[in-house]
């Protein structure tokens, strides 16, 4: 936890930020990127959410066990998804031996 | 004070300590102090361990013979599914980390208490409200689906009481995350001047490792049952596929948690095992980093290996390699450890204490559990074994010839400390003989039981498995009596026990160095530490 | 200040200690949080590879607009609670209850209107069970991704409930004084669980709500 002090005028400013990123985001919604729509949205949500952590929430200026636990979430996060996917994505890579 | 455990200690008025601080029933149940929230949770989990343990023998008796005839299969599924569940659930993952890690953390590393007192209080109330719940579907009938709850059984065809009992494993999670937490929080920003990371006891760094897991895999299955019980109750169709759910993605969100679970199980019993094969060797741990790395390395492994379970699910053959892979590679942080416990009994003075003699247990059996798990971790072998009692005998030989034994190891040694008592020394010897003859005679015929092809959770099988089955079943008599034969003397030694000195094992740490039973608050001053752990005097090998 | 100011309590050495405890058991439990909402968004994820379409067309059925000005809200409450553990740390009492109060007003302008979104949900016989109906050809698969729409929201709208709770409590603290420069660990500590709520819905949004929407 930081013992800094953000200004008004920052937390003001990331807000309009954050406004912006959601209305880019609705915007672009009805434009037909194909399979990057999608990236594109969690991209600016990971921007949004980035966003709040380091300002909202004062990562940014915290101590690195503040950080261990910010990145160790996602990473679980990402081991949970990943290897789920992997599953279901592999499905067709290698046929069951016969008889399985 | 120290001494060997044959001295008798002096019969004065015992000044005033946690245990004495306060008799009425307020002071107990609205306590914050660990200590006594430790004493809390060891009676509850012995409650819960005996009810686990009439369903195992209920199961026991109805193998005896090849037909299905003391109960229905129905019964039996009933059976099975509970003992699953009180054991895992109520009694093996809260026993070491709620009992003797509530106990022992605040202690050990130099502080009054649990960072968060009151949050360790309401851990246990919430783990007793899971446990009413539990035992409330088990009075009004149970649930058959197996512990493990696979849809769409447990979410639309069984007519058992899953919710119930749902609700009951959901909200005990809670305890287990609130425990996990408040060890995190404590060993990070409550140790003692001097009290650096690497010179932490090994039970501190075990415990700091379950807490890792328990934060992050506990909430995945809270979901998961979540899930379940919405489906089950408002028939929504997440895993059903009759509505296009899928049951391999429940079974990947339950094992998430409930792989890593094992080792919520075991690594607190190594923590156990690294004291105790130190001090009853008289020599400092071999291998202080690896062991303590390798902690680290178990939890963050454990979480990559669920798909171990999933081998013949309908898991892509591409899975299956890969979780077959890292299961391999998570055995070599165990492996770790057990060469380090090996390697400090090398050359060391030991001493065939009741504590040791669990401890020589759990490394013989918990080598043999874990060798049978690659069985279990190779693909090809694992067809074959799976769902038969191999997988039963494997996971038995590390749960309870592992985790259980390293409990009782670890109550005997730190019961002196506890309640200011010695047991008798020659009964608890004894119930630990009896204790390994028999979970090796009840569990090993299971090895083979399975690997001739017996399938797990059927209560009738062919007529050439009797004979090994009579043996477990003998077995497991034998094994009731060892665990029978403790619950007798050491309430015995609660008032008939001779006073323990605040050493009586003349073991390091700083337990020891505090009365037995301690104050309320542990130290009088905050102890400042200059030495390594383990700073026994036996031969000096290198300290890697 | 005192030798043993009054808000330490007794099982710590000092008032840092003290902090670094709740600040590091605040963010452990935000962990814990992040693995909660992960296994729903984890299904959500697969059920979504697995019928496009059907998650699609599903989400075209969610009002776009109430989205977005939710996310809006929930966002400037976000700031609002900034504010105030802003005003906190200035010790400036007035100003906190003020903001503590304005993000209870937000918050629950978030919930009012996914309390109408709700009950268009339900007049249009999309809430899954024995009455859900969905023209086309995906109302099986339908029927998860509205499974999952309710599971995400309903959990997320419970954590704000229990929000709206805590910060009750923030501003009967305020009130009696409870809170001062030097100690404003409770509204700095429940203002990190707002902006986690708040950093759920903004992933809720897109994936919920604009899938597909150029289609």
């Amino acid at each position: 936890m930081s013992e800094h002090i953000v200004s008004v005028r920052t937390y003001i400013v990331i807000f309009l930020a954050l406004l912006a990123l959601t209305f880019v985001t609705t915007e672009i919604a009805f434009v037909d990127l194909g399979p990057l729509n999608i990236v594109v949205a969690l991209v600016i949500a990971l921007c949004k959410a980035a966003l709040v952590v380091l300002f909202f929430m004062h990562v940014r200026w915290s101590r690195p066990i503040v950080w261990l636990n910010v990145l160790a979430g996602l990473m679980w996060l990402v081991i949970l998804l990943g290897l789920i996917l992997t599953d279901f994505l592999s499905r067709d890579w290698i046929a069951p031996p016969r008889g399985f | 004070m120290s001494g060997d455990t044959q001295v008798m200690g002096p019969r004065e008025e015992p000044r005033t300590n946690y245990l004495n601080a306060g008799y009425t029933l307020q002071s107990w149940l609205l306590t914050t102090d660990h200590k006594r929230i430790a004493l809390l949770y060891l009676i509850t989990i012995t409650l819960f361990f005996m009810v686990g343990g009439i369903f195992a023998l209920l199961i026991r008796l109805e193998l005896l013979t090849p037909q299905g005839d003391l109960v229905t299969a129905d019964t039996y599924n009933r059976l099975f599914t509970m003992h699953g569940l009180i054991m895992i659930f109520f009694f093996l993952i809260p026993s070491i980390p709620a009992v003797l890690g509530n106990f022992l953390v605040p202690i050990m590393i130099g502080a009054r208490d649990l960072a968060f007192p009151r949050i360790n209080l309401l851990s246990w109330y919430v783990f007793v409200l899971g446990g009413i719940i539990a035992l409330s579907a088990a009075v009004a009938g149970g649930v058959d689906t197996g512990w493990t709850f696979y849809t769409p059984y447990s979410s639309t065809y069984s007519g058992s009481h899953v919710v119930l009992m749902a609700i009951g494993v959901f909200i005990t999670g809670f305890s287990s995350i609130l425990t996990g937490l408040n060890f995190i929080v404590t060993i990070h920003t409550m140790r003692a001047p001097g009290m650096t990371w690497f010179r932490l006891p090994l039970f501190i760094w075990a415990h700091y490792a379950t807490s890792i897991i328990m934060i992050l895999g506990t909430p995945v299955i809270a979901i998961t049952i979540v899930l379940v019980a919405l489906e089950r109750v408002l028939r929504l169709g997440i895993f059903d596929p009759a509505l296009g759910g899928d049951p391999i993605l429940f079974q990947h969100l339950f094992w998430f948690y409930s792989h890593p679970a094992v080792y919520i199980m075991i690594l607190p019993s190594m923590g156990v095992i690294s004291e105790l094969v130190t001090c009853f060797s008289r020599k400092r741990i071999f291998g202080y980093n690896f062991i303590a790395y390798s902690s680290l390395a178990i939890a963050v492994l454990g979480f990559l290996v669920w798909g171990h379970h999933m081998f013949v699910s309908g898991q892509s053959i591409f899975a299956g390699m890969v979780f077959s892979v890292l299961s391999f590679l998570v055995a070599i942080p165990s492996a770790v450890k057990v060469f380090n416990w090996t390697a400090t009994l090398y050359k060391g003075s030991i001493e065939l204490s009741a504590p040791m003699l669990y401890a020589f247990g759990f490394i013989g059996l918990f080598t043999i559990g874990g060798l049978t798990g690659l069985f279990l971790a190779t693909l090809a072998t694992d067809v074959h074994v799976t769902d038969t009692y191999f997988v039963v005998a494997h996971f038995h030989y590390i749960m309870v010839g592992g985790a259980l034994m390293a409990y009782l190891g670890g109550m005997h040694f730190w019961w002196p400390k506890i309640t200011g008592r010695l047991y008798p020394e020659l009964w608890a010897r004894l119930a630990a003989v009896l204790v390994f003859i028999g979970f090796n005679l009840t569990f090993f015929p299971q090895f083979i039981l399975g690997y001739l092809g017996m399938p797990r959770r059927y209560f009738a099988y062919p007529e050439e498995f009797q004979a090994l089955n009579v043996f477990s079943t003998a077995g497991a008599a034998v094994l009731g009596l060892g665990y029978l034969l403790p619950l007798a003397y050491l309430l015995w030694s609660l008032k008939y026990g001779a006073r323990a000195g605040s050493n009586p094992w003349d073991a390091k740490g700083l337990e020891w160095e505090i009365a037995s039973p301690p104050t309320t608050f542990n130290f009088e001053t905050t102890p400042v530490v200059t030495e390594d752990a383990y700073d026994y005097p036996g031969e000096e090998v290198a300290v890697v | 200040m005192s030798d043993h100011p009054s808000t330490l309590a007794h099982h710590f050495d000092d008032l840092e200690q003290q902090r670094a405890a709740s600040s590091l058991g605040m963010w452990l439990f935000l962990v814990t949080e992040i693995m909660f909402f992960g296994g729903l968004f984890c299904g959500y994820t697969v059920y979504r590879w697995m019928y496009p379409g059907a998650f699609a067309a599903s989400s075209h059925e969610l009002d776009i607009w109430l989205g977005a000005f939710n996310t809006a809200v929930l966002l400037g409450s976000s700031l609002t609670m900034a504010l105030g553990v802003y005003s906190a740390q200035m010790g400036r009492r007035k100003a906190l209850i003020a903001f503590l109060l304005l993000t209870m007003l937000l918050g629950s302008v978030f919930l009012g209107i996914k309390y109408v979104e709700y009950g268009h949900k339900f007049h249009e016989h999309l809430v899954p069970g024995a009455h859900f109906e969905f023209a086309g050809p995906f109302e099986r698969e339908a029927q998860i991704f509205f499974s999952f729409y309710f599971a995400m929201t309903g959990m997320h709208a419970l954590h704000m409930v229990i929000g709206l709770g805590l910060l009750t409590a923030l501003v009967v603290m305020a009130l009696r004084g409870s809170f001062s420069r030097e100690y404003y660990t409770p509204v700095d500590m429940i203002g990190l669980y707002w902006h986690f709520v708040d950093i759920v819905w903004i992933f809720l949004f897109p994936l919920l709500y604009l899938i597909d929407r150029h289609k």
